[in-house]
């Protein structure tokens, strides 16, 4: 299939600037239609806050997603600790976006220490700061772990993970321990998740455009041939690991925003598994592909809600039982990765070009099945 | 091939979508089809005109044996009071997997896309509070069963609760200990991970040290651990008279189970949640002796609701019930009482309704405060004998 | 910070609660070292084949009214055949895919079998049968150990024996051995590289079983995620021991197990931080041998 698709490529060649105005339109017409969704989304006219909570975790799930797909998928390190770094994020982000009577309130088995009642920053600083503090604790982290390899890494950087809950769940006059924030403001709304998911895939493409993009894919490749090459694998490994530990501290302060509740048993490292599933049910290295898998297991997970609460189809009436949405959604993920071992979209990134083409060979296809079953009634 | 169901998939997607946004309509063209044939609580069934009432509850998840002894209560009450204002009453459940990010998911579905006119729910103070946002704006009243955390209902008017608050629990089990038990040195094992439990050391310490205890040793560990050993050994090098394990019910079965076998009978006091059968049952033989502080008592209901709801619960589950599926009860009867004192389902009418209830529940009299807390100054105690629970005393605590 | 000095008494009997505490967890990372050492996979659903174990014993028993010999033979037969099956379905159409996608493989698989147990079982906890013969309480010189203290090193021991002596002197230890090498060439070889991988599950599997056994029989909770806990912590014994090797794999549980009881001993204070302790010495050892204390290095090139 790969040698086809670059022939054919080739011979595309000759109308590639048609093709190119062609693109930028249909990429515009897109874009335009989404931003008019999103607005008639917010506005509450085609979807109720249920369905906008949806899109707005998309986002930010996009953004946790994100994060591991530099680290795992283009730099080929295999890191575990997205949760410690979400965690991270949206502490600091809630902490600081929350009034302090407010939070004094919160903290009634351990009062809350001075300086963190009186931390204030507005939603946009706090967001970064969030992200930022997490990058400071994946730059601390990086030093020593970033040395092991493969396995050993991830081990190690779960272990940091897990060490960062145990943690905020002991420090209270900080955290609040395990009884969680809550009352965190809803800034976050869906221009903020939608806009932020998109900086942030615009961030890690462009820089995969880079020198330092294309290092890191060097590393991932062959770690031997990259350094004989003369890049500094220590140098390389740290700054995705670090921009990767932005993001996810970035997201877990959207997150906060979003769902207005958090506490420590929430990013336990079962978090950073469903996260590497996202990943990799898009394919590892896609960007976006983690975009299209982060949206389809986060809305795909509600839509099968249905499931949890009995149904028909037609004659057959299912009982209801509780947990057999998560059992469905379960065997449908084996599914998905016994049978697309490479993810949605491989290590290959959406084109209008590959659309169509799919396209085209779809319909091929169709149109020698058809024949081939109008032979096989005419030979019968 | 790979491409063509990657495309499929992306279809998927987009069904997914458009099903979240018309999941409303689909419902109600779901109703008019099935035309109120099944009354199971699907939330596709049921008649267009039925009452919906929202069950929150972690079904599945570390929590979900607490989210099914609610549940448990809240489908008794249904079975025998289903009907309210002459419409039908119609359960909707969906599960928030005990999880704080689909908890407030779930709630927004139940609020939105459900429309449900009041919600039970749910078991642990985090979740609840994951949803008392959605609750609040879209002004659907909602009764939680046994989240005890203050939190939970301050500052939110549209949040109830059928339970004491933990506070009062630490109380009353500390008071006991050191005025009945005569106790002046305790020790305290408790679950870090949980938000209750925390909140119960606190007011426990605070007044066991009040009353002139002293508290030898203190440890804790977290959910899902299995070995206690080192807490246990550290904490009884102070000779604790009485130990004090607020913590979740396997863990503290457990803990109860690997003191005994190191040989030492001192007596533990635990909180409600390990006032569940499943106690017993992993605790066995060396949980006897433990007490408990609990909301109620099955053996000797003091009220005819009570009696009414130890019928129905013994008629369709083996098990002793639980004090969670007797809040259950009471939750879901203050809600019908509630819809049935406002004459609507409009969200601030059953509101205020709730603010004003006055009503005989399983666990004894039900009235709320301005906080929307269930007025209460009783724990009753209880001691596991033998795979049951027995009735040991009642303690009455005025915080203050 | 309150350090703690215990009597000599407590402190012996610290030291049998970390051997009882060390030789469990050893019993299910051998399980893990096993796959890892075949087939370089983490097999994340090694927590939930020890989950399944113990449900499957508890219905036996209860179902069937069997006696407890018979009960824990046939879990540990039915789980060595679970464990065909996983492999067969789960990790056999993955064989020359990237080591990521059967990693992936391993965690969807865990989440299905969790939610299968959901759904069967409930979320409501059962308790494992008791056997008095494993749970009674002797004492000795007024420290408390319980049957198994003893027992289970034993069976540990004996199990370990086995094993070196399957892989270091039978056909079949060479085969695995061989594969764990090389798969390709070794097919060449004549090596049914299949079969190899199947009966490397089968006693992964078996192995999980006998140390779920064990575990319910000192810790009789059951319900749908018994599993994580043991499956993590075991994990980190073997990683810490080295991944791939036995002998580091016990070392690893017993190291895992003693500092676990002995910081919560000494320093009651930091019980709340105990399930940290695992992972700081887990990263502390790898900073000092980044392949664990007996891993090859033959594991670092390949991983």
């Amino acid at each position: 299939m790969g040698s086809n698709q670059t022939v054919q490529g080739r011979l595309n060649q000759p109308g590639a600037s048609s093709h190119k105005n062609r693109n930028r339109i249909l990429t515009a017409v897109t874009l335009v239609i989404f931003v008019v969704f999103l607005f008639l989304a917010d506005q509450g006219i085609i979807l109720d806050s249920y369905g906008v909570r949806i899109i707005r975790l998309c986002g930010v799930y996009t953004i946790a997603a994100l994060s591991m797909t530099l680290i795992n998928g283009l730099t080929g390190q295999f890191s575990l600790g997205q949760a410690g770094f979400m965690a991270i994020g949206a502490y600091t982000t809630s902490l600081l976006i929350i009034p302090p009577e407010v939070k004094e309130q919160m903290y009634y088995v351990t009062p809350i220490q001075g300086w963190v009642r009186d931390m204030q920053a507005p939603f946009l600083a706090a967001i970064l700061i969030g992200g930022l503090l997490a990058a400071l604790i994946a730059f601390l982290i990086g030093f020593p772990v970033l040395r092991l390899r493969g396995d050993y890494l991830a081990i190690a950087t779960l272990g940091f993970s897990e060490i960062i809950r145990v943690i905020i769940t002991n420090v209270g006059s900080v955290t609040n321990s395990s009884i969680g924030i809550k009352s965190i403001p809803d800034t976050a709304n869906i221009w903020w998740t939608t806009i932020a998911a998109a900086l942030c895939i615009t961030l890690v493409y462009r820089l995969m455009k880079t020198s330092y993009g294309r290092a890191f894919k060097s590393i991932r490749d062959d770690e031997v041939a990259a350094e004989a090459m003369g890049i500094s694998l220590f140098k390389h490994k740290m700054l995705s690991f670090v921009i990767s530990g932005f993001l996810a501290g970035l997201s877990g302060g959207l997150l906060a925003s979003v769902v207005g509740v958090i506490n420590p048993l929430y990013f336990r490292f079962t978090l950073a598994y469903e996260i590497l599933l996202i990943v990799v049910l898009g394919g590892q290295g896609s960007i976006t592909g983690t975009l299209v898998s982060a949206c389809l297991i986060t809305a795909g997970k509600e839509w099968l809600r249905f499931l949890d609460s009995g149904f028909s189809i037609g004659p057959i009436t299912i009982p209801e039982i509780s947990g057999l949405r998560m059992l469905v959604f379960s065997a449908l993920l084996m599914v998905v990765i016994l049978f697309y071992r490479r993810g949605l979209f491989g290590s290959n990134e959406f084109s209008w070009d590959g659309l169509f083409r799919l396209i085209q060979r779809t319909g091929a296809r169709c149109k020698r099945l058809i024949r081939r079953g109008e032979k096989g009634g005419a030979a019968k | 091939m790979k491409r063509m169901v990657s495309i499929l998939l992306s279809l998927l997607l987009l069904i997914a979508m458009a099903g979240c946004s018309t999941g409303d309509t689909a419902n109600n063209g779901g109703s008019t089809n099935n035309g109120g044939t099944s009354d199971d609580g699907g939330s596709s069934g049921g008649d267009s005109d039925a009452i919906k009432i929202g069950i929150f509850q972690p079904l599945t998840g570390a929590s979900a044996a607490g989210g099914e002894y609610e549940t448990r209560g809240i489908e008794l009450a249904h079975s025998l009071y289903p009907e309210v204002l002459g419409r039908p009453v119609e359960l909707v459940k969906v599960d928030n997997k005990s999880d704080v990010v689909e908890a407030a998911t779930a709630a927004a579905r139940l609020v939105e896309s459900e429309q449900v006119d009041v919600v039970l729910g749910s078991w642990g103070s985090s979740l609840s509070m994951a949803g008392a946002d959605a609750f609040e704006e879209s002004q659907t009243p909602a009764i939680t069963i046994s989240a005890t955390s203050p939190n939970v209902t301050l500052g939110n008017e549209y949040y109830f609760r059928v339970c004491f608050m933990e506070d009062f629990q630490g109380a009353a089990l500390a008071t006991y200990a050191a005025q009945e038990l005569g106790a002046t040195k305790a020790a305290i094992i408790y679950e870090i991970t949980n938000d209750t439990c925390v909140g119960v050391r606190a007011s426990l310490v605070e007044t066991f040290e009040s009353l002139g205890g002293e508290m030898v040793g203190e440890a804790s560990f977290s959910v899902g651990d299995q070995d206690f050993n080192s807490q246990i050994m550290a904490v009884m090098a102070g000779e604790p008279e009485v130990i004090f394990i607020p913590g979740n019910y396997t863990e503290a079965a457990l803990c109860i189970s690997q003191a005994r076998a190191l040989g030492y009978d001192t007596s533990f006091m635990g909180t409600d949640i390990i006032d569940v059968p499943a106690f017993l049952e992993v605790g066995g033989s060396d949980v006897n002796g433990t007490v408990t502080s609990t909301f109620f008592d099955p053996a000797a209901p003091t009220t005819d609701v009570g009696e009414e709801f130890m019928e129905a619960y013994s008629s369709t589950y083996d098990d002793s019930p639980s004090a969670l599926s007797a809040l259950g009860f009471d939750a879901y009867l203050a809600a019908i009482r509630a819809i049935e004192a406002a004459g609507t389902t409009d969200g601030p009418a059953v509101k205020d309704a709730l603010y004003a209830l006055e009503m005989d529940g399983a666990t004894g009299a039900l009235r709320f405060d301005d906080n929307g807390d269930a007025i209460k100054n009783q724990v009753v105690l209880k001691v596991a004998q033998d795979g049951e629970y027995v009735y040991y005393d009642t303690v009455e605590v005025n915080l203050e | 910070m309150n350090v703690l000095i215990p009597s000599m008494e407590q402190f012996v009997q610290g030291i049998a609660n970390a051997l009882s505490l060390g030789s469990l967890y050893s019993l299910v990372a051998i399980g893990y070292t096993m796959v890892y050492g075949i087939l370089r996979l983490i097999n994340f659903a090694h927590g939930e084949v020890f989950m399944m174990a113990m449900y499957f014993v508890f219905y036996v028993t209860t179902l069937f009214q069997a006696p407890w010999y018979i009960a824990f033979i046939a879990g540990i037969v039915g789980i060595a055949l679970l464990g065909i099956v996983i492999e067969r379905a789960a990790y056999k159409p993955l064989r020359n895919a990237p080591r990521i996608s059967v990693l992936i493989s391993a965690i969807g698989v865990s989440y299905l079998l969790q939610n299968l147990a959901v759904v069967c079982f409930s979320g409501i906890p059962k308790q494992f049968p008791s056997v008095p013969l494993f749970q009674d309480v002797i004492i000795v010189g007024g420290v408390h150990i319980q049957r198994m203290v003893i027992i289970v090193p034993i069976i540990t021991a004996i199990l370990v024996a086995a094993l070196l002596y399957l892989v270091n002197h039978t056909k079949m230890g060479i085969a695995m051995r061989a594969a764990s090498r090389d798969f390709d060439t070794s097919r060449l070889m004549g090596i049914n590289v299949n079969r190899v991988i199947s009966i490397t599950f089968c006693i992964g599997s078996l192995l999980a079983a006998v140390g779920a056994i064990m575990w319910g029989l000192k810790y009789p909770k059951i319900e749908p995620y018994v599993g994580v806990m043991p499956g993590l912590k075991c994990f980190i014994a073997a990683v810490l021991g080295g991944i791939g090797s036995i002998g580091g794999a016990v070392i690893g549980a017993f190291l895992l197990g003693f500092i676990e009881i002995m910081l919560v001993l000494f320093l009651p204070g930091l019980s709340g931080y105990k399930d940290a302790f695992a992972f700081v010495l887990l990263i502390i050892i790898l900073l000092v041998k980044p392949t664990g204390l007996l891993g090859d290095k033959a594991g670092v090139d390949k991983a």
